[in-house]
Protein backbone atom coordinates (compact mmCIF):
# COMPACT_ATOMS: atom_id res chain seq x y z
CA UNK A 1 0.00 0.00 0.00
CA UNK A 2 2.95 2.34 1.18
CA UNK A 3 4.94 1.76 -2.26
CA UNK A 4 1.80 2.72 -4.34
CA UNK A 5 2.00 6.65 -3.03
CA UNK A 6 4.05 9.06 -4.48
CA UNK A 7 7.01 10.86 -3.10
CA UNK A 8 6.51 13.21 -0.09
CA UNK A 9 5.19 16.53 -0.74
CA UNK A 10 4.16 16.27 -4.62
CA UNK A 11 0.77 17.41 -3.66
CA UNK A 12 -0.22 19.92 -1.37
CA UNK A 13 -2.10 20.00 1.82
CA UNK A 14 -5.16 20.39 1.21
CA UNK A 15 -6.10 17.64 -1.32
CA UNK A 16 -9.19 16.28 1.08
CA UNK A 17 -10.76 19.63 0.61
CA UNK A 18 -9.88 19.71 -2.51
CA UNK A 19 -11.78 17.29 -3.65
CA UNK A 20 -14.66 18.99 -1.60
CA UNK A 21 -14.59 15.72 0.69
CA UNK A 22 -16.16 15.18 3.70
CA UNK A 23 -13.65 13.41 6.35
CA UNK A 24 -13.58 12.42 9.62
CA UNK A 25 -10.46 11.28 11.40
CA UNK A 26 -10.36 10.14 14.98
CA UNK A 27 -6.97 10.09 16.85
CA UNK A 28 -6.80 7.19 18.90
CA UNK A 29 -5.12 5.06 21.94
CA UNK A 30 -5.61 2.20 24.12
CA UNK A 31 -2.83 3.60 26.32
CA UNK A 32 -3.00 6.99 27.67
CA UNK A 33 -0.34 9.78 27.17
CA UNK A 34 0.90 8.50 24.02
CA UNK A 35 0.39 11.64 21.84
CA UNK A 36 -2.90 11.98 20.76
CA UNK A 37 -3.88 15.46 21.58
CA UNK A 38 -0.16 16.14 20.37
CA UNK A 39 -1.16 14.56 16.87
CA UNK A 40 -4.77 15.84 16.56
CA UNK A 41 -4.06 19.01 17.75
CA UNK A 42 -0.85 19.52 15.18
CA UNK A 43 -3.04 17.83 12.22
CA UNK A 44 -5.68 20.28 12.81
CA UNK A 45 -3.11 23.23 12.73
CA UNK A 46 -1.57 21.89 9.93
CA UNK A 47 -4.74 21.61 7.61
CA UNK A 48 -6.58 24.89 6.89
CA UNK A 49 -10.36 24.81 7.81
CA UNK A 50 -10.34 21.47 9.54
CA UNK A 51 -12.59 21.75 12.74
CA UNK A 52 -11.61 19.94 16.05
CA UNK A 53 -13.09 17.65 18.29
CA UNK A 54 -12.07 17.29 21.81
CA UNK A 55 -13.97 13.82 23.00
CA UNK A 56 -12.11 12.97 25.82
CA UNK A 57 -14.74 14.69 28.52
CA UNK A 58 -12.25 13.28 31.24
CA UNK A 59 -9.82 15.03 30.68
CA UNK A 60 -9.86 17.42 27.07
CA UNK A 61 -6.23 18.94 26.78
CA UNK A 62 -6.42 19.94 23.08
CA UNK A 63 -7.58 23.86 24.20
CA UNK A 64 -4.36 24.22 25.90
CA UNK A 65 -3.03 24.48 22.50
CA UNK A 66 -5.17 26.41 21.24
CA UNK A 67 -5.45 30.23 21.83
CA UNK A 68 -8.42 32.42 23.33
CA UNK A 69 -10.17 30.92 25.91
CA UNK A 70 -12.88 28.41 25.37
CA UNK A 71 -16.94 29.53 25.99
CA UNK A 72 -19.80 27.82 27.17
CA UNK A 73 -21.79 26.41 24.21
CA UNK A 74 -24.05 24.43 26.60
CA UNK A 75 -25.02 22.31 29.28
CA UNK A 76 -25.46 18.27 28.66
CA UNK A 77 -27.93 16.21 30.64
CA UNK A 78 -29.40 12.89 30.39
CA UNK A 79 -32.74 12.37 32.29
CA UNK A 80 -33.20 11.22 35.50
CA UNK A 81 -36.75 9.74 36.86
CA UNK A 82 -38.21 11.79 39.53
CA UNK A 83 -40.72 10.10 41.90
CA UNK A 84 -43.94 11.21 43.24
CA UNK A 85 -44.33 9.45 46.73
CA UNK A 86 -47.87 10.11 47.62
CA UNK A 87 -48.87 8.54 44.21
CA UNK A 88 -45.73 5.50 44.95
CA UNK A 89 -47.44 2.55 46.69
CA UNK A 90 -43.64 1.00 46.96
CA UNK A 91 -44.47 -1.98 45.19
CA UNK A 92 -40.70 -2.04 44.27
CA UNK A 93 -41.11 -2.91 40.10
CA UNK A 94 -38.94 -0.10 39.07
CA UNK A 95 -35.71 -1.00 41.38
CA UNK A 96 -36.81 -4.55 39.70
CA UNK A 97 -36.32 -3.70 36.30
CA UNK A 98 -33.25 -1.41 36.80
CA UNK A 99 -30.49 -3.06 35.51
CA UNK A 100 -28.17 -0.13 36.78
CA UNK A 101 -29.18 -1.08 40.55
CA UNK A 102 -29.66 2.83 40.83
CA UNK A 103 -33.40 2.25 42.50
CA UNK A 104 -33.84 0.34 45.73
CA UNK A 105 -37.47 -0.03 47.67
CA UNK A 106 -36.93 -1.82 51.00
CA UNK A 107 -40.65 -1.55 52.76
CA UNK A 108 -41.82 1.76 52.53
CA UNK A 109 -38.88 3.33 51.58
CA UNK A 110 -37.76 4.47 47.59
CA UNK A 111 -33.95 5.10 47.38
CA UNK A 112 -32.66 6.63 43.86
CA UNK A 113 -28.65 7.08 43.54
CA UNK A 114 -28.68 8.98 40.45
CA UNK A 115 -24.82 8.68 39.80
CA UNK A 116 -25.96 4.81 38.67
CA UNK A 117 -28.84 6.13 36.55
CA UNK A 118 -28.47 6.00 32.67
CA UNK A 119 -31.59 7.51 32.22
CA UNK A 120 -33.11 4.69 30.26
CA UNK A 121 -36.63 5.94 31.28
CA UNK A 122 -37.33 1.85 31.97
CA UNK A 123 -38.52 2.99 35.68
CA UNK A 124 -41.08 5.63 34.02
CA UNK A 125 -42.62 2.68 31.64
CA UNK A 126 -42.79 0.35 34.46
CA UNK A 127 -44.40 2.38 36.84
CA UNK A 128 -47.85 0.86 37.18
CA UNK A 129 -49.39 4.22 39.08
CA UNK A 130 -47.40 6.71 37.37
CA UNK A 131 -45.43 8.00 39.98
CA UNK A 132 -42.36 8.59 38.04
CA UNK A 133 -41.90 11.64 35.68
CA UNK A 134 -38.54 12.88 34.40
CA UNK A 135 -36.16 15.63 34.76
CA UNK A 136 -33.28 16.66 33.71
CA UNK A 137 -29.74 15.93 35.73
CA UNK A 138 -26.63 17.68 34.32
CA UNK A 139 -23.56 15.38 33.47
CA UNK A 140 -21.21 18.60 32.07
CA UNK A 141 -20.99 21.28 29.70
CA UNK A 142 -19.44 21.88 26.22
CA UNK A 143 -17.17 24.46 25.15
CA UNK A 144 -15.69 26.31 22.15
CA UNK A 145 -12.83 28.55 21.16
CA UNK A 146 -13.33 31.79 20.40
CA UNK A 147 -12.87 30.72 16.58
CA UNK A 148 -15.09 27.59 16.51
CA UNK A 149 -12.37 25.65 15.22
CA UNK A 150 -12.45 23.90 18.43
CA UNK A 151 -14.93 22.18 20.87
CA UNK A 152 -14.82 19.74 23.70
CA UNK A 153 -16.62 18.34 26.35
CA UNK A 154 -16.24 18.17 30.15
CA UNK A 155 -17.99 16.01 32.19
CA UNK A 156 -19.06 16.86 35.64
CA UNK A 157 -16.64 16.25 38.57
CA UNK A 158 -18.22 12.67 39.97
CA UNK A 159 -20.30 11.43 37.02
CA UNK A 160 -19.35 8.57 35.57
CA UNK A 161 -20.61 8.13 32.26
CA UNK A 162 -19.15 10.74 29.54
CA UNK A 163 -20.78 8.76 26.59
CA UNK A 164 -23.87 11.28 26.39
CA UNK A 165 -21.66 13.98 25.97
CA UNK A 166 -19.38 12.79 23.56
CA UNK A 167 -22.41 11.60 21.80
CA UNK A 168 -23.84 15.15 21.52
CA UNK A 169 -20.16 16.92 20.49
CA UNK A 170 -20.14 14.77 17.33
CA UNK A 171 -23.42 15.63 16.64
CA UNK A 172 -21.62 19.18 16.10
CA UNK A 173 -19.78 17.62 13.08
CA UNK A 174 -20.77 19.43 9.90
CA UNK A 175 -21.35 17.28 7.13
CA UNK A 176 -18.35 19.09 4.74
CA UNK A 177 -14.44 19.47 5.06
CA UNK A 178 -12.37 17.60 7.82
CA UNK A 179 -13.07 17.24 11.14
CA UNK A 180 -10.71 15.77 13.58
CA UNK A 181 -12.13 13.87 16.76
CA UNK A 182 -9.88 13.23 19.60
CA UNK A 183 -10.90 10.53 21.50
CA UNK A 184 -10.47 9.45 25.09
CA UNK A 185 -8.08 6.31 26.00
CA UNK A 186 -9.00 2.92 26.39
CA UNK A 187 -11.24 0.41 24.61
CA UNK A 188 -14.32 0.67 26.71
CA UNK A 189 -17.40 2.73 25.55
CA UNK A 190 -15.93 6.30 25.74
CA UNK A 191 -13.37 5.08 22.85
CA UNK A 192 -15.51 3.54 21.03
CA UNK A 193 -18.31 6.74 20.95
CA UNK A 194 -15.57 8.74 19.52
CA UNK A 195 -14.07 6.19 17.29
CA UNK A 196 -17.50 4.98 15.69
CA UNK A 197 -18.64 6.74 12.35
CA UNK A 198 -15.15 7.95 11.47
CA UNK A 199 -14.07 7.76 7.69
CA UNK A 200 -10.68 6.76 9.54
CA UNK A 201 -8.83 6.16 12.52
CA UNK A 202 -5.46 6.94 13.32
CA UNK A 203 -3.34 5.16 16.11
CA UNK A 204 -0.72 6.33 18.05
CA UNK A 205 1.52 4.77 19.97
CA UNK A 206 4.89 4.57 21.54
CA UNK A 207 7.58 1.90 20.75
CA UNK A 208 7.60 0.26 24.65
CA UNK A 209 6.30 -2.97 25.44
CA UNK A 210 3.08 -0.68 27.27
CA UNK A 211 2.54 0.78 23.82
CA UNK A 212 2.91 -2.29 21.97
CA UNK A 213 0.27 -4.25 24.24
CA UNK A 214 -2.30 -1.36 23.91
CA UNK A 215 -2.07 -0.68 20.62
CA UNK A 216 -3.04 -4.02 19.72
CA UNK A 217 -6.22 -3.51 21.99
CA UNK A 218 -7.60 -0.53 20.22
CA UNK A 219 -6.46 -2.56 16.88
CA UNK A 220 -9.52 -5.25 17.48
CA UNK A 221 -11.69 -2.53 18.62
CA UNK A 222 -11.11 -0.99 15.33
CA UNK A 223 -11.57 -3.75 13.53
CA UNK A 224 -14.52 -4.52 14.93
CA UNK A 225 -15.92 -1.44 14.30
CA UNK A 226 -15.04 -2.02 10.55
CA UNK A 227 -12.80 1.88 9.63
CA UNK A 228 -9.89 2.21 7.71
CA UNK A 229 -7.20 2.95 10.18
CA UNK A 230 -3.47 3.29 10.42
CA UNK A 231 -0.79 4.18 13.05
CA UNK A 232 1.34 6.56 14.39
CA UNK A 233 4.95 6.32 15.96
CA UNK A 234 5.51 8.50 19.09
CA UNK A 235 8.62 9.12 20.62
CA UNK A 236 9.80 7.13 17.99
CA UNK A 237 13.79 6.11 19.77
CA UNK A 238 12.98 5.15 23.15
CA UNK A 239 11.75 1.95 22.99
CA UNK A 240 12.37 -0.83 20.18
CA UNK A 241 11.17 -2.17 17.15
CA UNK A 242 8.27 -4.44 18.38
CA UNK A 243 5.37 -1.99 16.84
CA UNK A 244 6.71 -1.89 13.96
CA UNK A 245 7.40 -5.27 12.82
CA UNK A 246 3.82 -5.78 14.74
CA UNK A 247 2.16 -3.26 11.98
CA UNK A 248 4.05 -4.86 8.98
CA UNK A 249 3.05 -8.55 9.88
CA UNK A 250 -0.48 -7.23 10.28
CA UNK A 251 -0.34 -5.41 7.16
CA UNK A 252 -0.98 -2.77 9.35
CA UNK A 253 0.30 0.97 7.28
CA UNK A 254 2.69 2.75 9.61
CA UNK A 255 1.39 6.62 8.68
CA UNK A 256 4.01 8.20 10.69
CA UNK A 257 6.74 8.69 13.37
CA UNK A 258 7.55 11.44 15.58
CA UNK A 259 10.95 11.29 17.30
CA UNK A 260 11.70 11.17 20.54
CA UNK A 261 13.17 14.72 21.20
CA UNK A 262 13.19 16.78 24.56
CA UNK A 263 12.43 19.80 22.71
CA UNK A 264 9.01 18.44 21.31
CA UNK A 265 8.54 17.83 25.17
CA UNK A 266 9.15 21.09 26.65
CA UNK A 267 6.74 22.60 23.77
CA UNK A 268 4.41 20.38 24.75
CA UNK A 269 4.90 21.10 28.68
CA UNK A 270 3.83 24.57 28.27
CA UNK A 271 1.00 24.51 25.65
CA UNK A 272 3.09 24.74 22.61
CA UNK A 273 2.24 22.92 19.71
CA UNK A 274 5.38 21.71 17.39
CA UNK A 275 4.16 22.52 14.33
CA UNK A 276 4.49 26.04 15.46
CA UNK A 277 7.99 26.26 16.99
CA UNK A 278 9.51 24.24 14.74
CA UNK A 279 7.97 24.43 11.57
CA UNK A 280 10.26 21.64 10.38
CA UNK A 281 7.91 19.06 12.09
CA UNK A 282 4.83 20.64 10.00
CA UNK A 283 5.65 18.32 7.27
CA UNK A 284 5.70 14.97 8.97
CA UNK A 285 1.78 16.71 9.25
CA UNK A 286 1.67 17.54 6.06
CA UNK A 287 1.86 14.07 4.78
CA UNK A 288 0.14 12.24 7.03
CA UNK A 289 -2.89 13.96 6.38
CA UNK A 290 -2.39 13.62 2.39
CA UNK A 291 -1.53 10.15 3.01
CA UNK A 292 -5.09 9.76 4.78
CA UNK A 293 -6.73 11.36 2.01
CA UNK A 294 -5.49 8.90 0.21
CA UNK A 295 -6.95 5.91 2.29
CA UNK A 296 -10.19 7.36 2.80
CA UNK B 1 -7.35 -5.11 58.71
CA UNK B 2 -6.34 -4.80 55.01
CA UNK B 3 -5.39 -1.04 53.79
CA UNK B 4 -5.73 0.16 50.17
CA UNK B 5 -3.77 2.20 47.81
CA UNK B 6 -4.67 3.43 44.52
CA UNK B 7 -2.48 4.85 42.27
CA UNK B 8 -4.19 7.64 39.83
CA UNK B 9 -3.41 10.69 37.46
CA UNK B 10 -6.09 11.84 35.93
CA UNK B 11 -4.18 12.29 32.59
CA UNK B 12 -2.52 9.25 30.73
CA UNK B 13 0.94 8.15 30.72
CA UNK B 14 2.35 10.26 33.86
CA UNK B 15 4.29 6.61 35.26
CA UNK B 16 1.10 5.36 37.09
CA UNK B 17 2.26 1.88 36.51
CA UNK B 18 5.48 1.98 36.41
CA UNK B 19 5.36 3.49 39.97
CA UNK B 20 2.37 1.03 41.13
CA UNK B 21 5.00 -2.16 39.68
CA UNK B 22 7.52 -0.57 42.20
CA UNK B 23 5.32 -0.09 44.75
CA UNK B 24 4.49 -3.69 44.14
CA UNK B 25 8.58 -4.76 44.08
CA UNK B 26 8.64 -2.43 47.66
CA UNK B 27 5.87 -3.65 49.76
CA UNK B 28 6.31 -6.79 52.03
CA UNK B 29 3.01 -8.29 52.82
CA UNK B 30 0.48 -7.20 50.24
CA UNK B 31 -2.10 -8.08 46.62
CA UNK B 32 -1.36 -5.89 43.54
CA UNK B 33 -4.57 -5.34 41.25
CA UNK B 34 -4.86 -4.09 38.18
CA UNK B 35 -7.51 -1.87 37.84
CA UNK B 36 -6.96 -0.32 34.58
CA UNK B 37 -9.04 -3.22 32.61
CA UNK B 38 -9.40 -1.82 29.20
CA UNK B 39 -5.41 -1.03 28.85
CA UNK B 40 -3.74 -3.47 31.39
CA UNK B 41 -0.05 -3.19 31.57
CA UNK B 42 0.69 -4.40 34.73
CA UNK B 43 0.89 -7.96 33.75
CA UNK B 44 4.10 -6.88 31.09
CA UNK B 45 6.24 -5.77 34.31
CA UNK B 46 4.69 -8.65 36.87
CA UNK B 47 4.79 -11.63 34.85
CA UNK B 48 1.84 -13.29 36.17
CA UNK B 49 1.14 -16.81 36.25
CA UNK B 50 -3.07 -16.98 35.96
CA UNK B 51 -4.02 -19.59 38.40
CA UNK B 52 -7.89 -18.65 38.47
CA UNK B 53 -9.95 -17.21 35.43
CA UNK B 54 -13.72 -16.18 35.65
CA UNK B 55 -15.59 -14.88 32.83
CA UNK B 56 -17.03 -11.64 33.71
CA UNK B 57 -20.90 -10.65 32.61
CA UNK B 58 -21.33 -7.47 31.75
CA UNK B 59 -25.14 -6.13 31.38
CA UNK B 60 -27.47 -8.24 29.21
CA UNK B 61 -27.64 -7.32 25.76
CA UNK B 62 -30.63 -7.16 23.48
CA UNK B 63 -31.83 -10.10 21.04
CA UNK B 64 -34.16 -9.51 18.26
CA UNK B 65 -36.17 -12.33 16.54
CA UNK B 66 -36.62 -10.94 13.50
CA UNK B 67 -39.41 -13.33 12.87
CA UNK B 68 -41.72 -13.09 15.60
CA UNK B 69 -41.30 -8.92 14.97
CA UNK B 70 -44.30 -7.31 13.91
CA UNK B 71 -42.10 -4.49 13.07
CA UNK B 72 -44.58 -1.81 15.63
CA UNK B 73 -41.16 0.84 16.32
CA UNK B 74 -41.99 0.68 19.71
CA UNK B 75 -37.87 -0.55 20.40
CA UNK B 76 -37.60 2.12 18.01
CA UNK B 77 -39.34 4.87 19.54
CA UNK B 78 -38.26 4.41 23.09
CA UNK B 79 -34.56 3.25 22.70
CA UNK B 80 -32.70 5.83 23.91
CA UNK B 81 -28.85 5.18 22.91
CA UNK B 82 -29.84 4.83 19.26
CA UNK B 83 -29.77 1.08 19.50
CA UNK B 84 -32.29 0.72 16.95
CA UNK B 85 -32.70 2.26 13.19
CA UNK B 86 -36.05 3.75 12.32
CA UNK B 87 -36.89 0.19 10.41
CA UNK B 88 -36.30 -1.31 13.95
CA UNK B 89 -32.74 -3.12 12.59
CA UNK B 90 -30.75 -3.42 15.99
CA UNK B 91 -27.28 -2.75 16.65
CA UNK B 92 -26.06 -4.57 19.40
CA UNK B 93 -22.72 -3.06 19.64
CA UNK B 94 -25.33 0.59 20.72
CA UNK B 95 -26.75 -1.33 23.17
CA UNK B 96 -26.36 -0.39 27.00
CA UNK B 97 -28.13 -3.09 28.25
CA UNK B 98 -31.40 -1.44 29.93
CA UNK B 99 -33.38 -3.40 29.12
CA UNK B 100 -36.54 -1.42 27.74
CA UNK B 101 -36.89 -2.74 24.26
CA UNK B 102 -37.78 -5.82 26.02
CA UNK B 103 -40.01 -3.87 28.38
CA UNK B 104 -41.99 -2.47 25.22
CA UNK B 105 -42.24 -4.98 22.66
CA UNK B 106 -45.58 -6.40 22.70
CA UNK B 107 -44.67 -9.32 21.02
CA UNK B 108 -41.46 -10.66 23.00
CA UNK B 109 -39.50 -10.57 19.63
CA UNK B 110 -36.43 -9.36 22.28
CA UNK B 111 -35.14 -10.96 24.78
CA UNK B 112 -32.17 -9.56 27.15
CA UNK B 113 -29.03 -12.27 27.07
CA UNK B 114 -25.68 -12.39 29.07
CA UNK B 115 -22.78 -11.36 27.44
CA UNK B 116 -19.24 -12.57 28.28
CA UNK B 117 -17.86 -8.65 28.25
CA UNK B 118 -14.32 -9.92 29.54
CA UNK B 119 -12.53 -12.06 32.09
CA UNK B 120 -10.96 -11.60 35.18
CA UNK B 121 -7.89 -13.56 36.54
CA UNK B 122 -6.30 -14.23 40.14
CA UNK B 123 -2.51 -14.85 39.41
CA UNK B 124 0.42 -15.58 41.10
CA UNK B 125 3.48 -13.35 40.68
CA UNK B 126 7.13 -12.90 42.45
CA UNK B 127 5.94 -9.86 43.87
CA UNK B 128 2.98 -12.26 45.46
CA UNK B 129 -0.69 -12.24 44.17
CA UNK B 130 -1.61 -10.41 41.28
CA UNK B 131 -5.65 -9.46 40.41
CA UNK B 132 -6.05 -8.08 36.76
CA UNK B 133 -8.72 -8.53 33.92
CA UNK B 134 -9.16 -8.17 30.34
CA UNK B 135 -12.14 -6.20 28.74
CA UNK B 136 -13.33 -7.26 25.44
CA UNK B 137 -13.13 -4.70 22.77
CA UNK B 138 -15.85 -2.23 22.94
CA UNK B 139 -17.37 -3.87 25.99
CA UNK B 140 -19.86 -1.45 28.64
CA UNK B 141 -19.82 -2.12 32.14
CA UNK B 142 -15.72 -1.46 32.68
CA UNK B 143 -16.87 0.63 36.21
CA UNK B 144 -18.27 -3.34 37.24
CA UNK B 145 -15.62 -5.01 35.88
CA UNK B 146 -12.89 -3.09 38.02
CA UNK B 147 -15.70 -3.65 41.06
CA UNK B 148 -15.05 -7.35 40.66
CA UNK B 149 -11.25 -6.88 40.42
CA UNK B 150 -11.25 -4.97 43.82
CA UNK B 151 -13.62 -7.17 45.33
CA UNK B 152 -11.10 -10.61 44.06
CA UNK B 153 -8.20 -8.78 45.47
CA UNK B 154 -9.77 -7.79 49.19
CA UNK B 155 -10.94 -12.05 49.68
CA UNK B 156 -7.22 -13.05 48.23
CA UNK B 157 -5.71 -10.47 50.65
CA UNK B 158 -8.14 -11.50 53.25
CA UNK B 159 -7.51 -15.57 52.56
CA UNK B 160 -3.81 -15.16 52.60
CA UNK B 161 -3.64 -12.88 55.26
CA UNK B 162 -2.15 -9.90 53.59
CA UNK B 163 -2.36 -6.79 55.00
CA UNK B 164 -2.20 -3.98 51.98
CA UNK B 165 -3.59 -3.92 48.60
CA UNK B 166 -1.66 -1.93 46.03
CA UNK B 167 -4.07 -0.83 42.89
CA UNK B 168 -3.15 0.41 39.42
CA UNK B 169 -5.84 2.77 38.38
CA UNK B 170 -7.30 3.37 34.88
CA UNK B 171 -6.72 7.38 33.22
CA UNK B 172 -9.72 9.59 33.31
CA UNK B 173 -12.05 10.97 35.93
CA UNK B 174 -15.32 8.39 35.01
CA UNK B 175 -16.81 5.05 36.39
CA UNK B 176 -13.72 3.33 35.89
CA UNK B 177 -11.43 5.97 38.18
CA UNK B 178 -14.81 6.07 40.77
CA UNK B 179 -14.63 2.26 40.52
CA UNK B 180 -10.82 1.95 41.74
CA UNK B 181 -10.96 4.81 44.43
CA UNK B 182 -14.28 4.45 46.03
CA UNK B 183 -13.84 3.37 49.44
CA UNK B 184 -10.20 3.22 49.41
CA UNK B 185 -7.51 4.37 52.33
CA UNK B 186 -5.04 6.73 50.18
CA UNK B 187 -4.28 7.68 46.67
CA UNK B 188 -0.98 8.38 45.43
CA UNK B 189 -1.77 10.98 42.21
CA UNK B 190 0.66 11.54 39.78
CA UNK B 191 1.50 14.61 38.23
CA UNK B 192 3.69 15.24 35.00
CA UNK B 193 4.70 19.34 35.01
CA UNK B 194 3.04 19.21 31.36
CA UNK B 195 0.13 21.81 30.63
CA UNK B 196 -1.94 18.85 30.23
CA UNK B 197 -0.81 17.31 33.07
CA UNK B 198 -1.44 19.76 35.68
CA UNK B 199 -5.39 20.23 33.77
CA UNK B 200 -6.12 16.62 34.35
CA UNK B 201 -4.58 16.05 37.91
CA UNK B 202 -6.95 19.37 39.19
CA UNK B 203 -10.34 17.69 38.41
CA UNK B 204 -8.30 14.61 39.87
CA UNK B 205 -8.00 16.11 43.05
CA UNK B 206 -10.97 16.81 43.11
CA UNK B 207 -12.70 13.66 42.24
CA UNK B 208 -10.89 12.16 45.14
CA UNK B 209 -11.80 15.13 47.88
CA UNK B 210 -15.47 14.29 46.45
CA UNK B 211 -15.36 10.87 47.70
CA UNK B 212 -13.27 12.12 50.52
CA UNK B 213 -10.26 10.41 50.02
CA UNK B 214 -6.92 11.28 51.26
CA UNK B 215 -4.31 12.19 48.58
CA UNK B 216 -0.55 12.50 48.04
CA UNK B 217 1.30 13.61 44.90
CA UNK B 218 3.94 12.86 43.13
CA UNK B 219 5.21 15.26 40.35
CA UNK B 220 7.02 12.60 37.77
CA UNK B 221 9.47 13.52 35.32
CA UNK B 222 9.84 17.22 37.27
CA UNK B 223 12.64 18.42 35.29
CA UNK B 224 11.00 18.76 32.35
CA UNK B 225 9.78 22.01 33.41
CA UNK B 226 10.97 23.58 36.30
CA UNK B 227 8.53 26.29 36.02
CA UNK B 228 5.51 23.77 36.43
CA UNK B 229 7.29 21.71 38.81
CA UNK B 230 6.82 25.01 41.10
CA UNK B 231 3.23 25.38 40.06
CA UNK B 232 2.28 22.38 40.91
CA UNK B 233 3.94 22.34 44.75
CA UNK B 234 2.36 25.64 45.22
CA UNK B 235 -1.09 24.68 44.46
CA UNK B 236 -0.87 20.84 46.54
CA UNK B 237 0.54 23.80 49.23
CA UNK B 238 -2.90 25.52 49.13
CA UNK B 239 -4.76 22.47 48.68
CA UNK B 240 -3.47 20.62 51.75
CA UNK B 241 -2.00 18.28 49.83
CA UNK B 242 1.44 16.20 50.54
CA UNK B 243 3.95 15.81 47.58
CA UNK B 244 5.41 12.71 48.66
CA UNK B 245 8.38 13.47 46.22
CA UNK B 246 9.86 14.22 42.92
CA UNK B 247 10.90 11.70 40.16
CA UNK B 248 13.45 13.31 37.57
CA UNK B 249 13.06 12.00 34.03
CA UNK B 250 15.12 8.62 33.64
CA UNK B 251 15.60 6.44 30.51
CA UNK B 252 15.54 3.68 33.15
CA UNK B 253 11.68 3.94 33.14
CA UNK B 254 11.78 3.01 29.57
CA UNK B 255 14.57 0.56 30.15
CA UNK B 256 13.24 -1.27 32.75
CA UNK B 257 9.55 -1.39 30.89
CA UNK B 258 11.63 -3.56 27.76
CA UNK B 259 13.15 -5.69 30.17
CA UNK B 260 10.25 -6.33 31.98
CA UNK B 261 11.23 -5.50 35.40
CA UNK B 262 10.26 -3.04 37.52
CA UNK B 263 12.43 0.09 37.86
CA UNK B 264 13.32 -1.17 41.59
CA UNK B 265 15.28 -4.55 40.06
CA UNK B 266 16.39 -2.87 37.22
CA UNK B 267 18.13 -0.17 38.58
CA UNK B 268 19.86 1.37 41.57
CA UNK B 269 20.37 4.85 40.76
CA UNK B 270 18.42 7.84 41.39
CA UNK B 271 15.30 7.00 40.28
CA UNK B 272 14.79 3.41 42.08
CA UNK B 273 16.25 5.67 45.50
CA UNK B 274 13.80 8.28 44.98
CA UNK B 275 10.82 5.83 44.64
CA UNK B 276 12.07 4.10 47.62
CA UNK B 277 11.29 7.65 49.45
CA UNK B 278 8.49 7.71 47.97
CA UNK B 279 7.43 4.41 48.78
CA UNK B 280 8.36 4.61 53.00
CA UNK B 281 6.09 8.12 53.39
CA UNK B 282 3.34 6.18 51.82
CA UNK B 283 3.70 3.36 54.22
CA UNK B 284 3.81 5.51 57.25
CA UNK B 285 1.06 7.33 55.90
CA UNK B 286 -1.31 4.00 55.52
CA UNK B 287 -0.08 2.81 58.65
Amino acid sequence: MLSEEKGPGTDTVTTITDRGLNVRITVASGKGGTGKTTIATNLALSTGGSVLIDCDVEGPNSHIFFPGPMKKLKEVSIPAPEFDLEKCTYCGKCAEFCQYNAISVIGEKLLFFEELCHGCGGCKIICPVNAISEREHRIGIMEHNPERTLFHGLLDISEPFGVPIIRELKGLAKNEGVTIFDSPPGTACPAVEAIRDSDFCILVTEPTPFGLNDLKLTVDVVREIGIPFGVVVNRDGIGDDQVERYCSEEKIPLLARIPNDLEIAKAYSNGTPMVEVFPRYRKIFEELYERIGRMV
Amino acid sequence: MVRELTVISGKGGCGKTTLAASFSALARNHVTADADVDAADMHILLDPEIQRRETFHGLNIATKNDDICINCGKCFENCRYGAFDPDNTLHQEKCEGCAVCELVCPVGAIKMVERQAGEAYISSTRFGPLVHAKLHAGEEASGKLVALVRERARTVAEEHGKDLIVIDGPPGTGCTVIASITGVDMVLIVIEPTLSGIHDSRRIIEVARHFRIPSMVCINKFDINLENTERIMEFCQAEGIEVAGKLPYDENATQAMMAGKTVIEFSDGVLSGNIRDIWKKIEKALS
